[in-house]
């Protein structure tokens, strides 16, 4: 049984997606989703315990040896992942069925949690295949059913972002199994370690960097960097809450995860970073980002729409870190990874509660929440200022290696940049404060209660999260640390 | 109560801490929460004194509580210039919690648990900040104190407390997001430890062009030690309840930005090496600019509050150019005039409030012939008025006499000018308001002043609680004059800790 987990990850939420129609009752396909989900989870705790003690977990899919076969191989930075994604999908479930009642019709609830262990899976399956071409397989699995999800979103405009993300979604996916393809087409394997050990001899070829080409902007596509980031707003702020407190923690991670996993161990460290500008070109992209989203989020009315812009913004940071090419600037990469998917997941479940409540979320309806649901907005601000990067929260904890890392490179006006583009943070995290904390209710508003019991255990696990590992790093930097270190080849 | 100094220096932190829960447990019986906020306050005290009295016996205490990151760890231990600001802390806490009591009911403020939390945990972090043993626990701590005084500053909840607020917030927090966390994170990667010691943590050989820098990250960085550009924040604060107003913007929080310009000067960069980098001359007139500054717009602000704020920001000028100086009265001058001027100030604070609760006055021109009314506010204002401007009989004399002669040893001749200048300014801005209580018929518009003391015969002296607070606060700058010696040992203990057990 142990030796199969690397598939039973990817195995479980498959299986579960369909069985959820024998359930008829939403309630009970909710607990059984729960329960897939979490098994997931525990899944991928076994995996990371597993992989930490005992190096890479290599499975071979029906037997197949491993170039000719598909292999799932699981090293530190893959169980890490795998954590990040099944662990935020199980907590933020617990609030599905609550906040969905409100937002989506009852006949399309079971769609709902099919949709979403699929589109799990297929994220699972991204990280955990070994093999180029299952990569575009789950990719295609995880997007067709976020499209879906995101149109779920009661608001008519849901259809339209859903159609905007199909279209460039879509484009990505193109991009990547061209990238895959010329790749095939050069070296004869699908293999990612095969790949990266038969790509070098062809390293020079035009070919080999038109498929470079492509896949780096086909996956650029997918995690929303600057410039490419237009799908993003619309379809956090207009899916179900639920969604996009899902997605804003994982979807763009898995895309960095396939960033990371191109340039280092694929195309290989030297080719990516030496022979190609992509140094330059992240650093000046990261930033731009930064700058441009983060002052577009200080000026939206729909709150959605300012965490989703503040996302693009904390790509950059991620985006900047692995542009240092250094293991201490993966590692903040990689740390980020973690601390910023308990930061948004947090954030955005407390606005699914607000929506619950009060069935908008534009910026005016936050007026006088601050009493109405103190517990949210306690948790709102504490998510805020995780975000900005407090001390004692985990934002913090990646700001701190990412300035190490940048000031250990001698980059000291990135650095300086840096830290003035988290000001900007600070500035449209307090307009909600304020709005909240400061402004009384408009008038007719009825006044609300506070949410729900089953939104309030998630949310503030996320924030204790948010906490917890902002004062116990271990878990975190280590496993950043060691997983940066192994893309390296370097045996810590 | 016989604690271990481990944990008592643990408790300085919890304290606070645990007392907050006893407030929101007693939310609805005031009488009940008011009490425990005093009996906890006077419990800190105990411990702080009781650590005091275990550093002249030559005791050493470490506390390790945990590593956030590799090599980075909150930990703590006692050190004079700590218990200096500790003590005063602690001390300055009892006071005002007397006096809040007296304000807050007159006054009729609202949600008083919130503000009574909210004080307890800044006094924690107060005590974080003050028992750091490293860079990175004081950033720590010096972070939560601006986010714990944040809902203190906006507690009216109004409009302008919000603006307030922003500017608060926003210069407090961007300085150290900045300034600041880029200057610890470069010190810990140029020397690869960021624990205070004795003498500094640069390599003699360090490249004195990015040290120099790094010492103006740090000034700046430090914001609450309101060097001009980055003091508005200071006047902005001034919305907040007056006990508010004088604790942490007298006290806590200000004297949490010089405290930690001091130990940065002292522990991080060493006076040896301060005192050759080539951007200590700049920051010295920086501070001079700002002290001299600060007393010009002093004069020029009508209500009283403001004109206090800039005040204060003017002697915190004072307590950075001591340190800058780099010399051992230099630093001795500083750590007094936290001291001296603590003390001096918060009872000008005491009395501003006094004023406004029981003759509703903010404004220094209304205040003409108010010492028939309130004699003994006035009188107090007065002698916090001689010790803000450093004249005998009261403490401010001490730590200014030190301050000159740093001045004068380091030949710093302007530096010297401008703080002689700025005491003439402080008599000019603070000197007439007692006088024209006392003496309303002394200048030409004398029949204003008739009216005022007519029209306002029901005003009597604020409530007695804060009165009585008032009256400690005051005889503090007094007795801090006859008998300054364990101030004075204690601060050039901070030099040399071998010498400490001289006090014995």
């Amino acid at each position: 049984m142990i030796s199969h987990l690397p598939i039973l990850q990817v195995i479980v939420p498959l299986m579960a997606a369909p069985l959820c129609l024998l359930l008829k009752r939403a309630q009970l396909v909710w607990l059984f989703a729960l329960f897939a989900s979490s098994l997931a989870c525990f899944i991928s705790i076994l995996l990371l315990q597993q992989v930490m003690t005992s190096g890479v977990i290599s499975y071979e899919l029906g037997g197949w040896e491993a170039p000719w076969g598909i292999e799932y191989r699981i090293d530190k930075l893959n169980a890490f992942l795998l954590l990040i994604i099944s662990a935020i999908s199980t907590v933020v479930l617990i609030a599905a069925q609550t906040s969905i009642e409100k937002e989506i019709p009852k006949d399309k609830h079971t769609l709902f949690y099919i949709l979403y262990l699929l589109s799990l899976t297929g994220m699972l399956g991204i990280v955990s295949t070994g093999d180029a071409f299952n990569v575009f397989v789950f990719l295609e699995i995880s997007s067709l059913s976020a499209y879906a999800l995101i149109a779920l979103g009661n608001d008519r405009r849901a259809l339209w972002a859903s159609y905007q993300y199909l279209i460039m979604g879509t484009i990505g996916a193109t991009f990547i199994l061209i990238g895959i393809g010329l790749m095939y087409q050069m070296t004869g394997t699908l293999n990612m370690e095969d790949l990266s050990q038969r790509l070098p001899q062809v390293a020079q070829t035009r070919t080999v960097f038109t498929a470079f080409a492509f896949v780096i902007v086909g996956v650029c596509l997918k995690l929303a960097l600057f410039p490419l980031h237009l799908w993003l707003p619309n379809a956090y702020a207009f899916a179900p809450s639920i969604v996009t407190a899902f997605f804003a923690a994982t979807a763009t991670k898995v895309a960095i995860y396939l960033l990371i996993r191109f340039t280092f161990t694929v195309f290989g460290l030297s080719f990516s970073f030496t022979t190609l500008p992509l140094q330059g070109l992240f650093l000046t992209l990261g930033l731009a980002g930064i700058f441009v989203a983060s002052s577009a989020a200080i000026y939206q009315k729909n709150v959605k729409h300012v965490f989703a812009y503040s996302s693009i913004a904390q790509v950059g940071y991620i985006i900047i870190g692995l542009s240092t090419s250094t293991i201490t600037g993966l590692t903040a990469t990689l740390l980020h990874l973690f601390n910023h998917a308990l930061m948004k997941s947090a954030i955005f479940l407390a606005l699914g509660a607000v929506v619950y409540r009060l069935g908008s979320i534009q910026l005016s309806s936050f007026y006088g929440l601050g009493r109405q649901m103190p517990l949210t907005m306690a948790a709102i601000t504490i998510g805020g200022l995780s975000l900005i990067g407090v001390p004692l929260t985990v934002g913090f904890v990646s700001k701190w290696y990412l300035l190490i890392a940048l000031i250990e490179h001698g980059w000291w006006p990135v650095a300086v940049l840096v830290l003035l583009g988290s000001l900007l943070a600070i500035v449209y995290v307090w307009r909600i404060v304020e709005a909240a904390y400061f402004k009384e209710p408009l008038a007719g508003t009825m006044p609300v209660k506070e949410a729900p019991v089953l939104f309030l255990i998630p949310i503030w696990t996320l924030i204790i999260a948010n906490i917890y590992f902002g004062i116990d790093t271990r878990l975190s930097v280590q496993v950043a640390q060691s997983a940066a270190q192994s893309l390296f080849g370097v045996s810590p | 109560m016989n604690f271990s100094l481990e944990l008592m220096l643990q408790l300085t932190i919890t304290v606070p801490l645990i007392t907050i829960l006893g407030i929101i447990f007693a939310r609805n019986h005031p009488n009940i929460r008011e009490t425990i906020t005093i009996i906890a306050s006077m419990l800190l005290l105990y411990i702080v004194v009781n650590l005091y009295k275990s550093l002249l016996s030559g005791k050493t205490v470490d506390i390790f509580w945990w590593e956030i990151m590799p090599n980075l760890s909150i930990s703590f231990s006692i050190e004079p210039l700590g218990i200096i600001f500790a003590l005063i802390a602690s001390f300055l806490w009892l006071i005002t919690t007397l006096y809040a009591i007296g304000y807050m009911r007159s006054h009729q403020e609202e949600n008083q648990t919130r503000f009574y939390s909210f004080f307890a945990l800044a006094i924690s972090a107060v005590m974080g900040i003050a028992f750091a043993d490293n860079l990175f626990t004081l950033f720590v701590f010096y972070e939560i104190l601006t986010l714990s005084t944040y809902p203190l500053v906006t507690h009216a909840g109004s409009e302008k407390a919000k603006q307030g607020g922003r500017v608060y917030l926003g210069i407090l927090l961007s300085t150290s997001i900045a300034f600041l966390l880029l200057a610890v994170a470069s010190t810990w990667f140029i020397t690869g430890t960021l624990d205070f010691k004795q003498g500094g943590v640069f390599d003699a050989n360090v490249d004195k062009t990015i040290a120099g820098m790094l010492l103006v990250l740090f000034i700046f960085g430090i914001g609450k030690a309101a060097i001009m550009p980055f003091h508005r924040w200071l006047p902005a604060a001034m919305v907040a309840p007056t006990p508010v107003s004088a604790l942490l913007h007298a006290v806590a929080v200000v004297k949490a930005g010089v405290f930690t310009i001091l130990k940065v000067c002292v522990f991080i960069f060493g006076l040896d090496l301060l005192a050759v980098l080539p951007t200590t001359q700049f920051l010295l007139y920086l501070a001079g600019a700002s002290v001299l500054l600060a007393s010009l717009v002093a004069m020029r602000q009508d209500n009283l509050k403001a004109r206090l704020a800039y005040s204060t920001i003017s002697q915190l000028g004072y307590i950075t150019i001591g340190a800058l100086l780099a010399t051992s009265s230099g630093v001795i001058g500083s750590s007094m005039h936290i001291a001296t001027h603590a003390f001096g100030k918060i009872t000008l604070f005491f009395c501003a409030g006094a004023i406004l609760v029981a003759a509703h006055k903010s404004k220094i021109s209304e205040m003409r012939g108010l010492g028939r009314q309130m004699p003994f506010t006035m009188m107090a204002f007065f002698i916090a008025s001689l010790c803000i401007i450093g004249l005998p009989p009261t403490a401010g004399t001490w730590s200014k006499w030190y301050l000159l002669m740093a001045t004068l040893e380091t030949e710093q001749f302007i530096i010297m000018v401008v703080l002689m200048l700025s005491s003439l300014l402080n008599i000019a801005y603070l000197l007439p308001i007692p006088f024209l209580a006392f003496f309303p018929n002394i200048s030409a518009k004398n029949n204003q002043g008739d009216e005022n003391a007519t029209t306002n015969v029901q005003i009597k002296e604020a409530p007695l609680a804060s009165l009585i607070a008032i009256g400690i606060a005051a005889l503090g700058c007094l007795i801090l004059f006859i008998y300054p010696n364990p101030l004075y040992e204690l601060a050039t203990a901070i030099l040399d800790t071998e010498r400490v057990t001289y006090g014995k």
